[in-house]
């Protein structure tokens, strides 16, 4: 993980833009995914689409692009912005506005059981985005429609958490007809286990217990650096960190 | 038209690609398509924000969602979903409205919308759609269903007695006369056609608003003077008005529904009279139009 972390701080610090502690916080998750258990007819939303630099460096990995396209992020003439825009680039949603990506994912769980097509869809969304009403609205409609097809992961790094308590996630999902399951967010095996749970007929929730800023110690979990840039100098220091 | 839209649903949702969702809304109605169709034709609850955007991950899914629900909940609280998870990611459904300004006359303004149009007219690539009867209804939504971009639908109670031949994107020229172009949209044409029965005034009929016929108005300016009815807040089409004017000097008069919350409750005739658009209104308002020099 340390070379994409890497590459995330030296795009954002050149672009002057990017969400870096956001991308931290879920960029373990986005990789296993991407590594390990998204297959052919499998889809992936990142609801929390502020994020979007962890995915971007994710896919390139992968292959989906060169590395070198996203020299140009957030600038004139770059299909690679601050928010991820599925016109231009391969991901399945335009995502940025909270609350949008995880009804998008819903619908298109809902789709493949109508269809009776195999694939899942799975898609993170943050915790602060729970705040949001259409989150619950979702779990709810998921619920019902039994969509054991659908994975949810909650990327909980409390940024959010002196604004609105979010309880007991865990127990929430569980309180909407979900089965849920709480992990460490940075933790490969724990990831992949719960990506990989059967459920007969409940969605599956995660709550993934995460560091927004992980492996920079002055970066992590400090509101400050939600929009901040390291300087050259701070930037060589950060590399050498992780 | 509330009537006819089940009706139009029992044979467009045979089309395996289409998927009905409504919240809460015309539940009766759908039974008979709910029964042949109990996979696509979807109650979501009362949840009109994650409707619109769970119809976008279907129409991921290559469906093509009809959403349908009161216009004050449909615009007006799922705007953003409308905008962004089918505006600015260009996928294609349906948004089939009931309720129109002020259909709901007796339920007060929280059932009210007449800013749907004016609001839409603000989304890229969002396709409007008014008819003035169940039946251009019917055709205009066979005509457009399927063809992959967002489109509104705005249902009335108030029908206009005869149906027209109408054509997606296409405004209907209803009669021609020299001293003026009185453009009537949707239900408005029946009062229309009624207050300018004596007078020597071209009628312009539109049932699509976007994209907007403009060279329908180009080619059907006569005299000095266009007058726009419209069942919504008035001016929602002013920019393509006098784009298509352009560069004609010709003064504009929109007659529609005021920026106003009336404070009162009643029929829809009651808010028309309220909001001086019964016939009679208009005859008069147009009749001052044409003798003001």
């Amino acid at each position: 993980m340390k070379h994409l972390k890497e590459k995330i701080l030296r795009i954002a610090t050149k672009a002057q833009e990017g969400h870096i502690p956001a991308a931290f916080s879920c960029l373990d998750l986005m990789w296993v995914l991407h590594d390990k258990i998204l297959q052919k007819n499998d889809k992936f939303i990142l609801s929390k689409g502020h994020a979007s630099i962890g995915l971007y460096v994710t896919l390139a990995e992968k292959g989906y692009f060169d590395i070198k396209e996203l020299d140009n992020f957030g600038k004139n003439g770059s299909r690679f912005g601050g928010h991820p825009d599925r016109t231009k680039l391969p991901v399945e949603a335009s995502t940025g506005s909270l609350g949008h990506g995880f009804p998008i994912a819903v619908g298109e769980a809902l789709g493949i059981k109508i269809k009776k097509s195999d694939g899942r869809v799975y898609v993170i969304v943050g915790d602060g985005e729970c705040n949001e009403g259409t989150i619950w609205e979702s779990a709810a409609i998921a619920a019902h429609h039994k969509l054991n097809n659908l994975y949810l992961i909650v990327d909980q790094n409390h940024s959010l958490d002196e604004a609105l308590n979010p309880h007991d996630l865990e127990k929430r999902f569980e309180a909407f007809g979900w089965y849920a399951v709480s992990i460490d967010g940075h933790n490969h095996e724990e990831i992949c286990k719960a990506l990989t749970h059967g459920s007969i007929d409940k969605p599956t929730a995660i709550i993934a217990e995460t560091i927004k800023g992980k492996g920079i110690k002055i970066m992590e979990n400090n509101p400050e650096w939600t929009h901040k840039y390291p300087t050259p100098e701070q930037l060589e220091d950060m590399i050498k960190e992780l | 038209m509330k009537k006819q839209f089940p009706l139009t649903i029992e044979e467009v949702i045979r089309d395996d690609r289409t998927i009905l969702l409504f919240a809460d809304v015309g539940t009766f109605g759908f039974r008979n398509s709910k029964k042949e169709f109990p996979d696509r034709v979807i109650n979501v609850g009362i949840a009109e924000q994650s409707m619109v955007s769970i119809a976008a991950g279907l129409a991921l899914q290559d469906f093509i969602p009809i959403v349908h629900t009161i216009n004050a909940f449909m615009v007006e609280r799922a705007l953003e979903q409308i905008k962004i998870d089918f505006g600015y990611q260009k996928l294609g459904g349906n948004f089939v409205s009931t309720g129109a300004s002020y259909d709901m006359a007796s339920w007060g303004c929280t059932h009210q919308c007449p800013g749907d149009v004016g609001i839409l007219k603000n989304i890229p690539g969002m396709e409007i759609v008014i008819p003035g009867t169940d039946k251009e209804f019917d055709s205009l939504f066979k005509q457009s269903y399927d063809n992959g971009c967002p489109t509104y639908f705005r249902l009335a109670t108030q029908n206009n007695p005869e149906s027209r031949e109408v054509v997606f994107g296409k405004a209907n020229v209803i009669k021609k006369g020299g001293r003026a172009t009185i453009i009537a949209v949707g239900p408005m044409l029946q009062k229309v056609e009624e207050a300018c029965r004596d007078l020597d005034v071209t009628i312009l009929y539109y049932t699509t608003l976007q994209p907007f016929d403009h060279e329908a108005l180009r080619e059907n300016i006569n005299g000095d003077k266009i007058i726009v009815c419209e069942p919504y807040y008035s001016g929602a089409c002013a920019v393509d008005i006098s784009s298509a004017v352009a560069p004609r000097a010709v003064e504009i008069v929109y007659i529609g529904v005021p920026r106003e919350f009336p404070h009162c409750y009643g029929t829809v005739n009651d808010l028309d009279a309220f909001f001086h658009l019964t016939t009679s209104d208009i005859k008069a308002r147009v009749e001052n139009v044409l003798t003001d020099k």
